[in-house]
């Protein structure tokens, strides 16, 4: 699995890093999204859908 | 098909929506009501629907636009007085990442000793005061006031006055012409306000934007003016009525506080739960549509407004089960009370920040805490496009 974000579209929300803060963090500049592990292993497979799920613009996807 | 439902509709329960949503959402999802003006749109309330209309491009957030779904009498402002709540892309997303780097959730991780300062003050003053205390006034109100006071760099002396005037533009019955004279009496204070910063700009959030857009070349007092009145104001009605109306509601569930008091690491849990409970800022997400689009199987218009009902998709059962119980366990952060799509709350990390300190502070300080009245005889926010509550008499 990948995870894959689309900076374009995010809108900098922070679900993601609440999700799971060891695959995400945000731009100090911008605050949109900056995946720090985009190859989730074991139990962050399920925080990676769950951030998926929460994201309030769908920038997130996962290539399974 | 069933008689056009008048709107905004009123909540007759504090602790649910009213009941017309539940039988819009069940019989006719996507449907017409009539605004207080005598223009139609339509109400989504599914949350499928809901959350597809806020993340859609052919729905527009211009308020500005003749066409606009307007609950109250709006009146245009000046163009360099907008805000980015008003943009649509391409315009919206740099004006929304010009500030959003300040509201990061590791900016709000730094400013949580602050905010445990404020917010032990602020219960050290409800258990020095007499008993009953109002919540709201010791508590609720001050807390948020004062930290969106820091953060932008706007003394909080001056708190009496911009409560005064935003508390009137919430209210649903505010004459138009005082309306009007509130939002240019807290424009003018913030524009004077930031005036006095452009010299010599200090390190807060409004001294920061004014370097920022100026190496961009795009620095406009008018429009950092608007930006300060929407932070100050969406930065303080909102938290405190959060955090007045998760009190009671976690007061009411006994057993749901329990969770709370015995593991502090569900508080974050509670207030997703609380957020979506309560939906206190329900009407809100206005959109107008812009281009023909189809939602939950009904055709809407370009130039049709929708009303996305945040409240009726977080009771919606497909969403969440048992949509009417009070369930901090049941993981409820697909909620929609911060909105969804591009302009889904800016400042939802500090607001849950405050909350997450506040209550956990609160009832393990005052472990006793109750209300001090019946739930039925406290004056709640009946009249107002930001459901909380106007007093919160609390003992221990």
């Amino acid at each position: 699995m990948k995870i894959i974000a689309d900076t374009g579209k995010c809108v900098g929300a922070g679900q993601c890093v609440l999700t799971e803060p060891s695959l995400f963090d945000q731009s100090e500049e911008d605050g949109t999204v900056i995946v720090l592990d985009d190859q989730p292993q074991g139990d962050l497979v399920e925080k990676a859908r769950e951030a998926v799920h929460v994201c309030p613009s769908q920038a997130l996807s996962l290539q399974e | 098909m069933t008689a056009v439902h008048e709107f905004p509709m009123t909540r007759t329960c504090p602790f649910a929506p009213p009941s017309a949503y539940t039988e819009i959402r069940e019989e006719e999802p996507v449907t017409r009501v009539r605004l207080p003006e005598g223009k139609q749109a339509w109400v989504v309330s599914r949350h499928e629907d809901v959350r597809t209309v806020l993340n859609d491009r052919r729905f527009s957030a211009d308020r500005q636009h003749p066409d606009f779904p307007q609950l109250v009498p709006g009146f245009r402002r000046p163009d360099d007085e907008r805000t980015m709540i008003t943009m649509d892309a391409p315009e919206h997303g740099p004006a929304r990442r010009a500030v959003l780097g300040e509201f990061t959730v590791r900016r709000m991780e730094a400013l949580r000793p602050r905010i445990q300062e404020i917010v032990d003050e602020r219960i050290d003053a409800l258990l020095a005061g007499p008993k009953p205390g109002d919540l709201v006034e010791t508590l609720s109100l001050p807390v948020p006031s004062l930290v969106i006071c820091e953060m932008l760099g706007v003394p909080y002396a001056d708190h009496g006055f911009f409560q005064t005037h935003t508390a009137k533009l919430i209210k649903r019955d505010t004459p138009p012409a005082e309306r009007r004279a509130a939002v240019e009496a807290v424009r003018d204070y913030m524009s004077d306000l930031i005036a006095g910063k452009e010299d010599n700009p200090p390190d807060d959030l409004l001294g920061r934007q004014i370097v920022k857009l100026r190496e961009e070349g795009t620095y406009r007092r008018p429009a950092l003016a608007a930006l300060g009145f929407l932070l100050l104001a969406a930065g303080h009605e909102t938290t405190a009525n959060m955090i007045s109306l998760g009190t009671v509601g976690l007061l009411e569930n006994p057993d749901q506080l329990a969770i709370v008091k015995n593991d502090p690491g569900k508080t974050l849990d509670a207030i997703e739960e609380l957020l979506r409970y309560f939906t206190i800022v329900d009407a809100a997400t206005a959109r107008l549509c812009v281009e023909d689009a189809e939602v939950g199987g009904q055709l809407i218009r370009a130039g049709e407004g929708v009303l996305a009902l945040g409240y009726a998709a977080n009771r919606d059962e497909s969403a969440f089960e048992n949509p009417d119980a009070l369930d901090i366990e049941r993981g409820a952060r697909h909620h929609v009370a911060f909105g969804f799509g591009p302009h889904q709350c800016l400042g939802q990390n500090l607001a849950r920040m405050e909350l997450q300190i506040v209550f956990d502070t609160l009832f393990r300080r005052i472990p006793g805490l109750r209300l001090a009245a019946p739930v039925d005889d406290l004056p709640f926010k009946d009249d107002a496009n930001i459901y909380g509550l106007y007093r919160l008499p609390v003992t221990w």
